[in-house]
C-alpha cells in the first residue's frame, strides 16, 4: 500500500499526485517509471515519474485518465493508498555533460520535465523546456517548471497563450538560432504522435533526441517482452533499456500500431468502471 | 512386503474434453487406496539411486514406506525435511529424468510412481493445521532476492536454521514463475499460497514490490540495512524472439507475456479481471518445451479451436515432460513437427493472419548433442492462424547485474556462481536457479536454493564479520 499525500487537479483530465515513497523517491532519476495497480484483479500500468523529493521521502505523478485504471486513480484523493506502486524502472535519462538540453513535453507528458529539467539544470546544463497543449486551460503545472529551467516556451494549438503552433514547430524555430538558441540535445515527452513529429524535426539537422516510449506494458521487470519497441531495426524492451530511446532509430508506425491492439477490451474495462462508479453515486 | 507388479497406478485425471475448455486442475491426485497400493510396489532398496537423482535428495523409500504403513504424519514430516515445497514438487518436477528414472524397477517394469506419492502425502498435510513456527536463534539476517522456487526454498531452508530472512520480491505477489508461469490447471494458486503461507508461519518475511538493483541497489543490502548474507534468485529473464519478418504484428507475443496476463493478470476472467486476452480461433505455439505446453494447452482453454506447437525438431528432442506431452494430445493440441517458422504473415491491418513454415528433416546431430534440422527446399507452406505465441527461452535479465559492481556473469548473461555452494564473485552473495541456469525446472531452482542456504549458514560461522 501506498499513501496518496496530495492531490491537485491540473485539467479536467488530468491530476496531480504526491506519493509517501521513501524508497522510491531514495533511488529515482529522471526518466524512469513506476508500476501502479490500484485493485485486487487490476491490471499493471506504468506511469513515468514527474518527479521526487528525496529528503522528503515522496515521488510526484501526474495521471491522465483515459482508461480504466487511470479513471479509477482519478478517483482517489489524499489519505487514499494505491495497491501496488513499484518502482523506479527503467534506464535513467542521461545526457552528455554540459550540453544545452531542450526538454519537450506534450499534454501530460510535461509533468516529466520537471524533475528531468530540475536535475540537468543543477548539474550545469544549460536548459530549455518547450511544452505544450491544445489550449490554454490544458497547460499543465507552467509555474512549477519556469524555476527549474532557464527558459521556457508555451505553445498552444489555438494561440491562447505563448506560441501559437506545435511544439515541433517552436523547437525548429530555436534550432534555427532564435529564442534560446540550436539544444546540443532534445528529450521528448508526450504523445507518440508528438514524439514523431519532433524526431522528425531534429533529424534532418541533426540534433540528438531522446523520446520516453509508453508502449504497453504487463510486469515492467524485465520478463513479459509485451514493451519491445523496434530502435534501429533491433527489438528493444522499454522496461529494461528504455522507456528513452533515440528518437531517429525508433519506428514509430509499429510502437503505434501495437499500442492499439487492446482498444476494444481497454473501452470495455472503461465503460465497466464508468457503469459501476455512476451505480455507486446512485446509491449515495 | 513390496508388491510386483509392472505398472504404476495410474493418476485420476479431470477428463479430457471438459478440462480443455476449463481451468480445473487436470490431476486430481490418488485416493488414499490408490497410494496404498502404489506405495506397496517400491521395493525399498539399500542403495536407493532414486534419492541421487533428486535434486533436493529426498528419502524417497522412507517416505514412500511411512506411506504403505499408514503413517502420514511421519510420511509428511520425511518430506518436508528435505523439500520445503513439496505439494509443487509433486505436480511440476520431471520425475522420469530424475527420481523414477532411477527406480530399479525399470530394469523390468514401470518405475514407482515417485511424484504421484509425494504429492499424495503433501496434499494431505494441506489438510492438517499448519504448526511451523518461527525459531529465529541466530542474529544474522539475510535477504533474498526473488519470490520463485529457488528463492523460496532458500528462505525456507535458512528460516529453519534459525536465521532471520527477507524476501523481496518485485512483482505485487510472490510465487515467480509458480504463479506468472505455471498455468492453473497444473498448480493451483491454492496450493502456492498454502507452501508460503508454511514459509511465512516459519517467520520468513515476503515484501513485494521492492525491485532490487531498482528500489534498493544490492550494496545497500550489506552497507545500510545490516543483512549479512544475499541469495539472488531472480530467474530466467527477457524472453528471446526469432527475428523473422512480422514479428511485432498484433497478436504475437512471447509465452511469458501470455502466460503473465493469464495467470498473474488473471486475464482469463477478462472483463471482470482488467487484464485482457485476446486469443483467437487459431493460435501457434513456437518451441516444444514446459512453457510451449502450457500455452498451447491454455490457448485450448481459452477458446482456439485449433491450437498447434510448431517445432524444427521431432517429438524425440521435445523439451517438455512426458505427462505435459500426453495431457495435450488428449487435449486435442496439434503437432506439427519437424516445423519451422520463416515468417508471420499480415492480414493487411497489422495482425497475423498466418504463420509461414517450412518442413525440415533430421541430420546430424548438432552441437547440442541434438539431430540438427535441415530445410526441404520448396516445402514451405502458410498455416493460418490469428495467434503466434513464442516459447523459444530467454535470456538474463541485465536489471541486477548492471546496477551491481563486481557480480560476474558469463558469455551467456548467466550469473557466474559455485556449483555446489552457489557463491558468486561478490562475497557473501550467493545465486541459483534460472538466473544461473539459464530457464531448467522448478526442483533444479529449488536444490540450489536448499544448496545455497546450507553454504550460506556455513560461510556465516566460519566468517561472522560481514566482508563488506
Amino acid at each position: 500500500m501506498t499513501r496518496i499525500l496530495e492531490t491537485r487537479r491540473l485539467t479536467p483530465v488530468t491530476k496531480y499526485f504526491r506519493l509517501d515513497a521513501p524508497l522510491i523517491a531514495r533511488s529515482a532519476m529522471p526518466g524512469q517509471f513506476v508500476m501502479l495497480r490500484v485493485r485486487e484483479g487490476g491490471e499493471r500500468i506504468p506511469i513515468t515519474i514527474a518527479d521526487y523529493d528525496r529528503k522528503a521521502g515522496t515521488i510526484s505523478l501526474v495521471i491522465q485518465q483515459v482508461g480504466a485504471t487511470t479513471t479509477l486513480i482519478s478517483a482517489l484523493e489524499a489519505g487514499d493508498d494505491i495497491l501496488d506502486v513499484a518502482g523506479p524502472l527503467g534506464s535513467p535519462i542521461e545526457v552528455a555533460a554540459g550540453a544545452h538540453v531542450c526538454g519537450v513535453g506534450g499534454g501530460f507528458g510535461s509533468a516529466v520535465l520537471l524533475g528531468l529539467m530540475r536535475e540537468l539544470k543543477a548539474k550545469g546544463h544549460r536548459t530549455t523546456a518547450i511544452i505544450g497543449a491544445r489550449n490554454k486551460d490544458l497547460l499543465i503545472l507552467a509555474d512549477e517548471l519556469k524555476p527549474n529551467c532557464d527558459h521556457l516556451a508555451i505553445c498552444t494549438d489555438d494561440g491562447s497563450s505563448g506560441f501559437k503552433g506545435f511544439v515541433s514547430q517552436q523547437l525548429e524555430r530555436f534550432i534555427e538560432g532564435e529564442g534560446p538558441g540550436r539544444p546540443d540535445c532534445v528529450v521528448a515527452i508526450g504523445p507518440m504522435a508528438m514524439m514523431r513529429a519532433v524526431a522528425e524535426t531534429t533529424r534532418g539537422p541533426k540534433v540528438k533526441t531522446l523520446v520516453s516510449m509508453d508502449p504497453l506494458m504487463v510486469d515492467g521487470t524485465g520478463m513479459c517482452g509485451g514493451c519491445r519497441v523496434m530502435v534501429g531495426g533491433k527489438a528493444q524492451f522499454a522496461c529494461v533499456e528504455g522507456p528513452a530511446f533515440d528518437g531517429h532509430e525508433v519506428d514509430f508506425d509499429v510502437a503505434m500500431r501495437r499500442n492499439k491492439a487492446y482498444v476494444k477490451e481497454e473501452k470495455q474495462s472503461l465503460e465497466r468502471v464508468n457503469c459501476a462508479r455512476s451505480a455507486a453515486k446512485e446509491v449515495h | 512386503m513390496p508388491v510386483k507388479r509392472s505398472d504404476k497406478t495410474p493418476m485420476p485425471v479431470h477428463d479430457a474434453q471438459l478440462r480443455a475448455h476449463d481451468f480445473v486442475e487436470v490431476n486430481t491426485g490418488y485416493t488414499p487406496a490408490h497410494a496404498a497400493f502404489e506405495a506397496e510396489r517400491c521395493l525399498r532398496c539399500q542403495d536407493a539411486a532414486c534419492v541421487d537423482g533428486c535434486p533436493v535428495n529426498i528419502p524417497i523409500p522412507d517416505f514412500i514406506h511411512a506411506v504403505a504403513a499408514g503413517d502420514m504424519p511421519k510420511a509428511a514430516q520425511i518430506l518436508r525435511g528435505a523439500n520445503p515445497l513439496p505439494s509443487i514438487c509433486g505436480r511440476v518436477c520431471p520425475q522420469e529424468n530424475q527420481c523414477e528414472a532411477q527406480c530399479h524397477m525399470l530394469k523390468r517394469f514401470n518405475p514407482v510412481a515417485i511424484g504421484h506419492l509425494e504429492r499424495f502425502v503433501a496434499d494431505w498435510e494441506r489438510t492438517q493445521p499448519v504448526t511451523a513456527k518461527p525459531n529465529i536463534t541466530r542474529k544474522e539476517k539475510i535477504a533474498v532476492i526473488g519470490a520463485g522456487p529457488s528463492g523460496l526454498v532458500c528462505a525456507g531452508e535458512l528460516a529453519r536454521l534459525g536465521y532471520s530472512v527477507t524476501v523481496y520480491e518485485a512483482l505485487h505477489a510472490p510465487g515467480g514463475v509458480l504463479r506468472y508461469g505455471i498455468p492453473e490447471f497444473r498448480l493451483p494458486k491454492s496450493v502456492l499460497d498454502w507452501e508460503i503461507g508454511v514459509l511465512k508461519a516459519m517467520g520468513v518475511e515476503i515484501v513485494c514490490n521492492v525491485v532490487i538493483g531498482r528500489t534498493i541497489k544490492m550494496d545497500d543490502l550489506f552497507e545500510n540495512m545490516g543483512y549479512a548474507a544475499v541469495f539472488i534468485g531472480t530467474g530466467a529473464g527477457l524472453p528471446q524472439f526469432l527475428g523473422i519478418p512480422g514479428e511485432n504484428l498484433n497478436g504475437v507475443m512471447s509465452a511469458n507475456e501470455f502466460l503473465t496476463r493469464m495467470n498473474l493478470m488473471g486475464g482469463y476472467k477478462f472483463p471482470e479481471n482488467d487484464t485482457p486476452m485476446k486469443v483467437g480461433k487459431r493460435v501457434a505455439v513456437i518451441g516444444a518445451g514446459n512453457t510451449a505446453m502450457d500455452a498451447v494447452r491454455s490457448s485450448l482453454r481459452l477458446g482456439a479451436e485449433a491450437a498447434y506447437i510448431v517445432y524444427r525438431r521431432s517429438e524425440k528432442e521435445m523439451g517438455a515432460r512426458v505427462e505435459e506431452y500426453h495431457h495435450a494430445i488428449e487435449e486435442g493440441v496439434d503437432f506439427r513437427w519437424l516445423t519451422n517458422p520463416l515468417e508471420v504473415v499480415d492480414d493487411g491491418n497489422g495482425w497475423v493472419s498466418g504463420l509461414k513454415c517450412q518442413k525440415m528433416k533430421l541430420g546430424e546431430p548438432d552441437a547440442s548433442g541434438r539431430a540438427r534440422p535441415i530445410p526441404i527446399e520448396g516445402s514451405e507452406f502458410v498455416l493460418p492462424v490469428d495467434n503466434v505465441v513464442l516459447a523459444i527461452g530467454t535470456t538474463p535479465n541485465p536489471l541486477l547485474t548492471r546496477t551491481t559492481s563486481g557480480l560476474m556473469t558469463n558469455k551467456k548473461g548467466c550469473l557466474v556462481a559455485d556449483e555446489s555452494t552457489g557463491l558468486t564473485s561478490k562475497a557473501l552473495v550467493f545465486a541459483g536457479g534460472d538466473a544461473v541456469t539459464g530457464a531448467a525446472t522448478v526442483i533444479l531452482a529449488a536444490g540450489a536454493g536448499k544448496r545455497s542456504a546450507q553454504a550460506i549458514h556455513e560461510a556465516l560461522q566460519q566468517a561472522p564479520v560481514a566482508a563488506h
